[in-house]
């Protein structure tokens, strides 16, 4: 069936900021399939709330709406832009609620609006708990015993006619928000109560257990014609009982005979069918372990991030082929881009086997919880592509950088083999290291899957690993010893450290005989079919398939990793746009990048892309190979820059700002130097190495102070210390990871933040925008809502800045982007921090600017100047509207995670308010980071001494807004003295009624609460944040944030003003 | 111990020998499932073959006998990256090493079957060795190489006689409803292993007779007749038409089978007694160009072939694409194709080969792909269906 003509305008619905559950993947998707419709000659009008997305390029959609994702919001786009489609299954969970709101309120219907792709009736059939029971009933497929409740009465009575364990899962939530396995009735009560409240139809299901059982994915295609394929299937490695976001999964699977995959094949093709879905579409399977039985968990009517996993482990792009079928083709009239030679309605076969790992905050949240549970917890992922899955695993392990490289990274030695097997019974982020543990002391295979229900195989695949390490241990290196060793992927400073031999004699003796890396390529077809685009990862102990090209000009892109709190995909925005300059520069461009979930990753995007751990020794075989004239690390984040002296030891030119300059600003001493020739003032402050010289400096500057290590990003491990002892917690902290370098100790200083992200050239700088944070310093940037243009320092200090800027960029010899952050306190202007690469707020400030800032620093870095480009040095005229960025926090999928914000970043994303004012602006900002109020215009505050008077200033605003204000004792009585009505609540050791109770009885819309200073000792504080977020109570714990929502309250408004981004 | 690979071309890879010790000569093909070894080595259409398995873990589940296409292996050899040292699944019988040596069928394991892939691929299938003898002489091998053919197979690996298989007389006989496959602890412990589950839900062939002439049949032809309810009779490719047409069956379904249809001679003048009968025929890839052969059209021998679980076929009538299970070397060639006799039903979206003919006026179709799937998709099991709905209409004629 050809292109339905009728189509000529689609609305897109993103996915919104990046949470937990739901991250960049579904910016991959978005882009792809914006690209795709565009291709088709489609306008395509983009809503998303989220500025840091490619997706949201001028480039890639007609018009874009960085808007609040609303209902609201939607339906006065679509009154001004007159789509006359709306395309909602590309947008995640967030795309496809509001898409089907839209739909059942009657307003497309009204409006002309057809919903594109699946229809109304088969998402609600998918999604509604029981609906997708009954048809799966129907078409005798099987699900596990259960029932839909909407009361917790209802759950506990059903749960004893099917006995313990279930599982809970609230309908309508992303990442299973609010699920659990309850083992009895206390349990039960506890998490069915929170899942009720959670789910966006009050209803929850009570599910026999299958926990044990081999979990199972299929991602399927069908087109409105009724043809089926499969794109691939997928098992996890942890059995039902872990969201397939926190589990290790392997594609294809691996454990399932022919029948067995067959079978489920046959009953994900059923099931779409059924539904009748067109596009693409994710089914998910318990299998049971030891027989034919299995149940269908649930089915996604959209793309997910599993499907953004299969198409980056198959070369199936499964949102464009999506797209295309929303616009009525059919599977076999679409070509394979890959091949150019084949058909959609064709299955990938893979030659290789794909790992994926999940990527956890634990290392943020050090008080959280690392269990894995039904309720996914982390925030990104790698994958790694190999031919063997020993050696799959070994590149997924390093590329998490978390500092692990090798499964004896974690360090269980101490433990007995019994105790092992009771460390076994924890589901967590450790889990496979305890296996090899275990297995190095002899624990059998059986025990250990009997505990853990990982499939033999896979256990036995550790075990191979667990016997290398013991080989090389044992010596001697032999080359038949290291080719083996290389063929399942340890790196050679793991080598190193199990032989002794130094890492550089390991490399030697592997030239000397010919074991390196050779390149094979994702085709899609197993080598069936020649395949064009050049898709390698790598291997060792074949023959190289990489084409060595020999362009005029060829430069290597370093990617940024997997998404982690720090380092977002603000950097995968950032190296996307260096790549499509370069290219357009007239560069043959290489991307090497390990994230499934990310535009960079796509095929299409650079002329060659490796799929493959960014370390040393995995950049350095691809650097032997492709031979580039030179890598450009400043748009990878950290990820990037810490390869930098690497790159330059294999002999790569670092384009753009030099290293050794990279190092200065990094450097204390160093730096310290620029600053005093630069004549511009800093904190005062010191390097130290140990808790008793950071004391020492502490006493010096006089408390409160900053401690961090250096070159982190986003803030890692950041504390503001106001006594001795905290400075011993903080260290000890810092240190539990041994330190390459040196630790800061600065003087604390309170004002105003501002940042500024600028292009230099060597002699002209050029700055978009000043950026000011509405927390005051102490509160990491990257968590601080963010102004543009700042709105309330004076024009002395914006020159001051800009001429800082400018000194900044020319000492440091910065060639390309540099993000300064300043305090400044009344006229005066302090710098903080210096980074001489691209930055967080790059993607915001070029997109609410028109300045496109990457572009211009990658051009910059090929040898244009600014003035060249077209643009006048400087600072840039300001707009004449508000951009306001607001961070947006994951924090109810992480149980026991800290919420108060600091100097150490928290935020997983950021949405954006754009308006003509500034309270506009703010409303729109807080509306999109998902802050709903008022419902029951209730709120409790509860802040230090050091806070009291705002705190009855900010009261008396929501007092004014008929908000019934409880307090506890010492807030309660200076809200009272001052005139503001506060109702007193006993503290939580009281007697009840507590504030605890207040919260649990869901009668609170907001609960203000400042923590003492310092890490929060207090119990009290930490269980009322905790218990606010985990009841989806809206917690604010920084006075500047609590002043910005009350102004936006009080300038609330359902009329707003829409600036399509693209025309700026 | 070390094996080499040695190819017509001269290309030799080095690898670890596995299964029998035995040097062979044979002609070296690829499959690109993901799955199904087992059923691969056990595909009668193999024999005469060495086949190289595109996808590089091979193993991970053993070997369940119940799995087994045929009463043995067929391939002369077989071609792996890596095979699993640990088998893992519930109803595991032995290993694929303890099976490649009960089978007598070496191997070569720990090659780059990418490249070997990517050979056969841009020059077409080709003759190779398997060898463990370190001091080969290239110069000796080739021409042996070179002389290789798969001969006369079918005469090979055909039942030796007539047999019958009863079609089931309740669903339940079938084992379980695909998915619905309870598990009862106690029984396992007891050593009670589930039958594998069956996709028929109804008995739509109830008391069928069914005439299946044996190229090289895979199991899962008769099973998948007999699930429905037909009565299966198998009888070896050399058996006379008249002898089938004596004993009366509402239809003929011809199977798979190895090697060059046209030196069936034979088997094709038998087959067209058969087809200028009324009785309703369908047929699967051998049986689908014998009939071909049988009726005046030609085949040839494609460069690589198809074999593997991933092509899409396309029903002209229908417009629907369907994902198929795939073994071929040969292909009927469609140019030469005379509308009187039969039209092209099915074509290949990848490359535009046929891929079934629908016979001018007679109750006969035929298809080059396998709807009894073993190793590979489902999806065309309805073609089944479909053959039950011809008889019937076949004996109310």
């Amino acid at each position: 069936m050809p292109k339905n003509p009728n189509v000529k305008r689609v609305m897109v619905i993103g996915s919104g900021p990046i949470v937990i559950g739901q991250a960049a993947e579904f910016d991959y998707a978005g882009t792809q399939a914006c690209r795709s419709l565009k291709e088709e000659g489609i306008e395509v009008i983009l809503v998303n709330s989220n500025p840091a997305t490619i997706m949201t390029d001028k480039n890639i959609a007609d018009k874009v709406y960085i808007e609040p994702l609303t209902a609201k919001v939607l339906e006065q786009i679509i009154e001004k832009e007159k789509p006359d489609s709306i395309l909602p299954t590309l947008g995640g969970q967030a795309g496809l609620n509001l898409g089907m709101e839209l739909e059942e309120s009657g307003f497309l219907a009204s409006h002309n609006v057809k919903l594109l792709g699946t229809t109304a009736a088969t998402i609600k059939k998918a999604e509604d708990r029981q609906e997708f029971k009954d048809t799966m009933e129907k078409i005798g497929e099987p699900c596990a015993a259960s029932k839909v409740v909407e009361s917790v009465e209802d759950g506990v009575a059903f749960t004893n006619t099917i006995g313990y364990p279930v599982v809970l899962r609230p309908a309508y939530t992303l990442g299973g928000s609010g699920g659990g396995i309850a083992h009895n009735q206390e349990e039960l009560e506890s998490i069915l109560e929170n899942g009720l409240r959670l789910s966006r139809v009050g209803q929850v299901l009570v599910e026999r257990c299958i926990a044990g059982w081999k979990e199972i994915e299929y991602e399927v295609m069908r087109d409105s014609a009724g043809n089926c394929i499969t794109v691939c299937n997928m098992e996890n490695i942890d059995p039902v009982g872990v969201h397939t976001g926190d589990s290790i999964v392997v594609a294809p699977s691996q454990t399932l005979s022919d029948k067995e995959y067959q079978m489920l094949r046959t009953s994900a093709l059923n099931i779409i069918d059924e539904l009748q879905i067109t596009g693409g579409c994710n089914v998910q399977f318990a299998l049971h372990p030891t027989s034919f039985e299995y149940c269908v968990i649930e089915v996604n009517p959209r793309v997910s991030r599993s499907s953004a996993l299969a198409s980056k482990a198959t070369g199936y792009p499964i949102a464009k082929v999506a797209a295309k079928i929303a616009l009525g083709y059919t599977l076999d009239e679409i070509k394979n881009a890959i091949t150019g030679k084949t058909y959609a309605s064709f299955e990938p076969t893979l030659d290789y086997c794909v790992v994926k790992l999940p990527r956890l905050p634990f290392d943020k949240f050090i008080t959280a919880k690392r269990t894995l549970t039904t309720q996914m917890k982390a925030t990104g992922e790698v994958m790694s592509i190999c031919n063997n899955f020993e050696g799959a695993l070994m590149k997924a392990i390093r590329s998490l950088e978390q500092h692990v490289d090798c499964l004896l990274s974690y360090d269980f030695t101490a433990l007995s083999a019994e105790e092992l097997k009771e460390r076994l019974k924890i589901v967590d982020d450790q889990r496979i290291y305890v296996i090899a543990e275990a297995l190095r002391k002899g624990v059998d295979y059986d025990t250990i899957h009997e505990i853990t229900m990982i499939d033999h195989w896979f256990i036995d695949k550790i075990a191979i690993l667990v016997e290398m390490e013991q080989s090389l241990k044992k010596g001697p290196l032999t080359v038949e010893l290291l080719k083996e060793a290389k063929r399942i992927e340890f790196p050679d400073n793991v080598i190193s450290r199990l032989t002794g031999i130094p890492e550089e004699e390991i490399k030697k003796m592997r030239y000397d005989n010919g074991i390196v890396a050779a390149y094979k390529m994702v085709d899609t077809c197993a080598a069936e079919f020649e395949a064009s685009t050049p898709y390698y990862y790598s291997v060792y102990g074949s023959e190289n398939e990489a084409v060595k090209t020999n362009p005029p000009k060829k430069v290597l892109v370093l990617g940024s990793g997997p998404i982690r709190i720090g380092q977002g995909i603000e950097f995968d925005y950032c190296s996307v746009h260096a790549t499509w300059a370069f290219a357009k520069a007239g560069y043959e461009t290489i991307i090497i990048n390990n994230n499934p979930e990310t535009v960079s990753t796509d095929f299409d995007i650079a002329d060659k892309l490796y799929f493959e751990p960014l370390t040393p020794e995995d950049v350095e075989s691809i650097v032997n190979i492709e031979k580039p004239d030179g890598a450009v690390v400043q748009f990878g984040g950290q990820t990037a820059i810490k390869l930098t002296e690497s790159l330059m030891k294999m002999g790569v030119p670092i384009l753009g700002t030099k290293a050794e300059d990279v190092d200065a600003a990094e450097d204390r001493e160093l730096f310290d130097k620029i600053l005093e020739q630069t004549e511009i003032p800093r904190a005062a402050g010191g390097t130290v190495y140990t808790a008793e010289e950071a004391k020492a400096v502490a006493n010096r500057l006089g408390y409160p102070v900053l401690v961090r290590p250096s070159y982190v990003l986003g803030g890692q491990g950041m504390q503001i210390a106001i006594s001795d002892d905290e400075i011993e917690e903080f260290m000890n902290i810092i240190n539990r990871i041994a330190q390459d370098h040196p630790i800061l100790v600065d003087k604390y200083l309170q004002g105003k933040e501002i940042e500024v992200d600028a292009v230099c050239d060597g002699t002209d700088i050029l700055i978009p925008g000043i950026m000011e944070h509405i927390e005051r310093t102490g509160v990491h940037s990257g968590d601080s809502i963010s102004v543009y243009p700042a709105p309330t320092i004076s024009d002395t200090v914006k020159e001051k800045i800009a001429e800082y800027t400018r000194r900044l960029a020319k000492a440091l010899h910065v060639k390309g982007l540099i993000n300064i952050q300043f305090i400044a306190i009344g006229e005066d202007v302090y710098v903080i921090e210096v980074n001489p690469r691209s930055s967080r707020t790059v993607p915001y400030i070029s997109k609410v600017t028109g300045i496109p800032i990457v572009d211009l620093a990658t051009e910059v870095i090929i040898g244009k100047t600014i003035k060249e480009l077209g643009y006048q040095p400087g600072l840039q005229p300001e707009a004449d509207y508000f951009a306001i960025k607001m961070p947006v926090f994951s924090f109810e999928k992480i149980r026991g995670a800290e919420i108060s914000l600091g100097p150490e970043m928290k935020s997983t994303g950021e949405c954006l308010g754009i308006a003509k004012t500034f309270n506009e602006a703010l409303y729109k900002a807080f509306l999109g980071a998902g802050v709903d109020l008022p419902k029951h215009k209730q709120m409790i505050i509860t802040v230090k001494d050091a806070d009291k008077g705002e705190a009855v200033e900010i009261g008396r605003r929501f007092e004014k807004l008929g908000y019934t204000i409880y307090a506890t004792r010492s807030t309660a009585a200076a809200l009272n003295e001052a005139g503001v009505k506060a109702r007193k609540v006993n503290k939580i050791s009281q007697e009840s009624p507590t504030v605890m109770d207040l919260i649990l009885g869901h009668r609170i819309d907001l609960v203000i609460d400042t923590p003492t200073q310092g890490r929060d000792k207090s119990r009290d504080g930490f269980l009322i944040r905790r218990t606010a977020i985990e009841t989806g109570v809206n917690c604010i714990t920084a006075m500047d944030t609590a002043r910005a929502l009350v102004t936006s309250l009080e300038n609330a408004n359902d009329q707003f003003t829409l600036i399509d981004v693209a025309s700026i | 111990m070390k094996a080499f690979l040695i190819l017509e071309d001269g290309t030799v890879f080095e690898g670890i020998h596995i299964g029998a010790d035995r040097e062979i000569i044979s002609e070296i093909v690829f499959n690109t499932s993901m799955a199904g070894y087992l059923e691969v080595l056990t595909d009668p259409s193999y024999a005469g073959q060495a086949v190289c398995m595109t996808y590089p873990l091979i193993g991970n589940y053993g070997i369940c006998r119940e799995d087994m296409e045929s009463r043995q292996a067929w391939p002369d050899g077989f071609i792996v990256r890596e095979l699993s040292r640990l088998a893992s699944n519930f109803r595991k019988d032995i290993t694929i090493q303890e099976f490649l040596e009960e089978q007598d069928i070496p191997g070569i394991a720990g090659i780059d079957t990418r490249a070997l892939t990517k050979i056969l691929r841009e020059k077409g299938t080709m003759n190779g060795m398997i060898t463990t003898n370190e001091s080969f002489e290239l110069d000796e091998i080739l021409p042996k190489l070179k002389e290789y053919t798969t001969g006369k197979v079918v005469e090979k690996v055909t039942c030796p006689q007539k047999y019958e298989i009863k079609g089931s007389r309740d669903l339940a006989e079938n084992g379980p409803l695909s998915g619905s496959g309870k598990f009862v602890p106690e029984d396992y412990a007891n050593g009670v292993r589930e039958k594998r589950p069956s996709i028929t839900r109804q008995l739509n062939g109830l008391g069928k007779k069914v005439a299946l002439l044996d190229l090289g049949a895979k199991d899962n032809i008769a099973l998948s007749l007999a699930q429905r309810g037909c009565d299966v009779t198998v009888y070896p490719a050399l058996t006379k038409a008249e002898e089938i047409i004596a004993d009366k069956p509402d239809g003929i379904m011809l199977s798979n089978g190895p090697g060059d249809p046209k030196e069936c001679v034979s088997i094709i003048a038998e087959i067209k007694k058969l087809y200028d009968t009324d009785i309703p025929i369908f047929a699967i890839c051998l049986g689908h160009q014998l009939m071909a052969l049988a009726t005046g059209a030609d085949t040839f021998k494609m460069k690589y072939g198809h074999r593997g679980g991933n092509h899409p076929v396309k029903d002209l009538e229908t417009g629907r694409v369907y994902i198929s299970s795939q073994n071929h070397g040969y292909v009927v060639d469609m140019d030469k194709l005379d509308p009187k006799i039969a039209v092209p039903a099915f074509i290949n979206v990848n490359d535009g080969t046929n891929e079934g003919l629908s016979y001018t006026g007679k109750n006969i179709f035929t298809v080059q792909y396998h709807p009894e799937a073993c190793p590979g998709p489902q999806d065309s099991s309805y073609l089944f269906d479909r053959f039950i709905k011809m008889m019937e209409v076949g004996k109310n004629a």
